[in-house]
């Protein structure tokens, strides 16, 4: 079994279509209802949504300190809006789930396999 | 004309020859096996280069794919044994290979079963980018070196090997499945196996000198046909590649430039690949079951019948691109179909409909309104496309052809 991650990447300036509440709760519907499958599937391991990227906080070692700074690691436009961590068999089954979650929230899931510590 | 004697000589060339064509089922086996391309790859290179010492002095062996894929075998379970990794793959390996005394013979009885057609899903799945399925395909199925592969595609050798590792690192980090895809994935899984096979094939029809591209292809095309009987598509492709190729050697003239289908001494059509892939249409129309490849196999089996241009069957032809165009609704389509609406109502029907397509930079298109312009009588328009066909034709020999174009009178 290899350990994927399907993230969700939002893209700054270019908002999701608004959505109702009633289609919101429709959506959060679904979503809850792929993750009691992942889950009865054997197929979950984590997930979760994050906030905006304008609440992150980064640390990093300068000349021997740790530095503190406000906003997001990357300047860029992409930005992890939320992940999955799920246990599959092989890309093709981990690509199944992929398309599950790719149908439920309506945004593309990019699946990268997790690496694995090669056993001693 | 080569003298019995020469053929039996077993020569660096004809070793390589018989190691190309076997190579891609040994390869494809201890994949199987071992659970890893690297492993496999190396093994089979080996056991090339024992054969390149034994088999001159000791002769071909009866079976030279079993051969190949034993000692292949064997040279990798002594690699594996002297690394601690290597011993716990072979603890698996063993299981699998087990009550199994024939490494050449795949895991499981039938067609369907072909490590060479697991292999063909691998390399061709759609998680990998068109070049590496084309660059993994050539590879590791068709046995072409990595030197081989970066000339077919006009691409330096390192550039290639990267290109190549990075595919390979990709299938085993992200555990791209070997097997064959199961019955209700197959169509959308056998559209791009089917896409790289046409694409090594169009590869080796543009560089006239190295066909070897070309009789690639139609072996691949062939081990599909032969595991997937049942698929109309898998025949239709293998009956294009059979009737592009009968006509193949009368498609250049000796200096390289082209000849256009209506010019061509059909003479020189290769008779018994015709007949092949005649059999093949008939039997995919008997099927009704339409696809892409099976309308132009069947667009070329009608051009095919006819012995001379102005006995081809252009209403036929006409109807055929109708089909394609509705399961293909792409410009090129629509410009050849319009090309061939051309023979039935005229030239002024067909560049009233080629006049519609956004197709500036795709050469034939202008060499098509050239022509049609010519046909009315519009001589300087024609010259005018016909030069914009030559500054965009991609090889010397269509550039040529199409100034020559510009300047004959039809």
């Amino acid at each position: 079994m290899t350990q994927y991650l399907l993230s969700v990447h939002s893209v700054a300036g270019k908002p999701r279509e608004p959505m109702t509440d009633e289609e919101m709760q429709e959506s959060y519907k679904q979503v809850g209802l792929l993750e009691e499958e992942m889950k009865s599937a054997g197929a979950w391991v984590f997930g979760g949504r994050l906030h905006k990227p304008d609440t992150a906080t980064v640390v990093r070692m300068a000349k021997g300190e740790v530095l503190t700074t406000d906003g997001p690691f990357a300047e860029s436009k992409e930005h992890l809006g939320g992940f999955y961590i799920i246990e599959a068999e092989d890309l093709d089954a981990a690509l199944a789930w992929a398309s599950k979650v790719t149908d439920v929230i309506n945004a593309p899931i990019e699946v990268r396999p997790f690496w694995e510590m090669p056993e001693a | 004309m080569r003298d019995v004697d020469a053929a039996l000589k077993l020569d660096e060339a004809e070793i390589g020859r018989i190691f190309r064509e076997e190579s891609g089922r040994s390869v494809a086996a201890l994949i199987r096996i071992f659970g890893d391309i690297d492993i496999a790859e190396d093994a089979v290179q080996e056991a090339f280069a024992v054969a390149l010492r034994k088999w001159p002095a000791a002769g071909l062996p009866p079976n030279p794919g079993g051969w190949i894929t034993t000692t292949a075998r064997h040279r990798a379970i002594d690699h594996l044994r002297r690394e601690s990794r290597g011993r716990e793959l072979l603890s698996g390996a063993a299981l699998l290979s087990s009550g199994n005394d024939d490494p050449g013979a795949p895991g499981e009885v039938g067609p369907m079963h072909d490590d060479r057609l697991h292999l063909i899903f691998t390399c061709c799945h759609p998680a990998l980018s068109t070049e590496a399925q084309v660059a993994l395909t050539l590879r590791l199925l068709g046995g072409l070196s990595t030197n081989e592969v970066a000339r077919s595609f006009l691409v330096a050798e390192p550039t290639m090997a990267q290109r190549l590792a990075r595919a390979k690192r990709k299938i085993k980090a992200a555990r791209i499945p070997y097997r064959v895809p199961e019955d209700h994935e197959l169509p959308d899984r056998l559209r791009p196996v089917l896409a790289v096979v046409y694409l090594v094939y169009n590869a080796g029809l543009s560089s006239p000198a190295d066909p070897s591209l070309c009789s690639e292809a139609i072996r691949l095309a062939r081990i599909l046909a032969r595991l997937l009987p049942d698929d109309p598509e898998v025949a239709g492709l293998l009956a294009l590649l059979l009737l592009t190729e009968s006509r193949r050697a009368s498609r250049t003239r000796p200096d390289g430039s082209l000849v256009l289908l209506g010019e061509q001494d059909r003479g020189r059509w290769d008779r018994a690949l015709l007949e092949e892939a005649q059999a093949i249409v008939r039997r995919c129309l008997r099927r009704n079951q339409p696809g892409a490849y099976q309308l132009q196999a069947a667009i070329n089996a009608v051009h095919a019948d006819a012995a001379t241009l102005e006995q081809t069957d252009w209403s036929q032809i006409v109807a055929l691109y109708d089909q394609l165009l509705a399961i293909a609704p792409t410009p090129v389509v629509a410009l050849n179909r319009a090309i061939a609406v051309g023979e039935v109502q005229g030239a002024a029907a067909a560049l009233a409909l080629v006049d519609e397509l956004d197709l500036d930079n795709y050469h034939p298109f202008h060499a098509t309104r050239a022509d049609l312009l010519h046909r009315l009588g519009r001589n300087s328009e024609a010259a005018t496309a016909y030069e914009r066909a030559a500054a965009i034709a991609p090889t010397d020999a269509e550039r040529d052809f199409l100034r020559l174009g510009g300047r004959s009178s039809r």
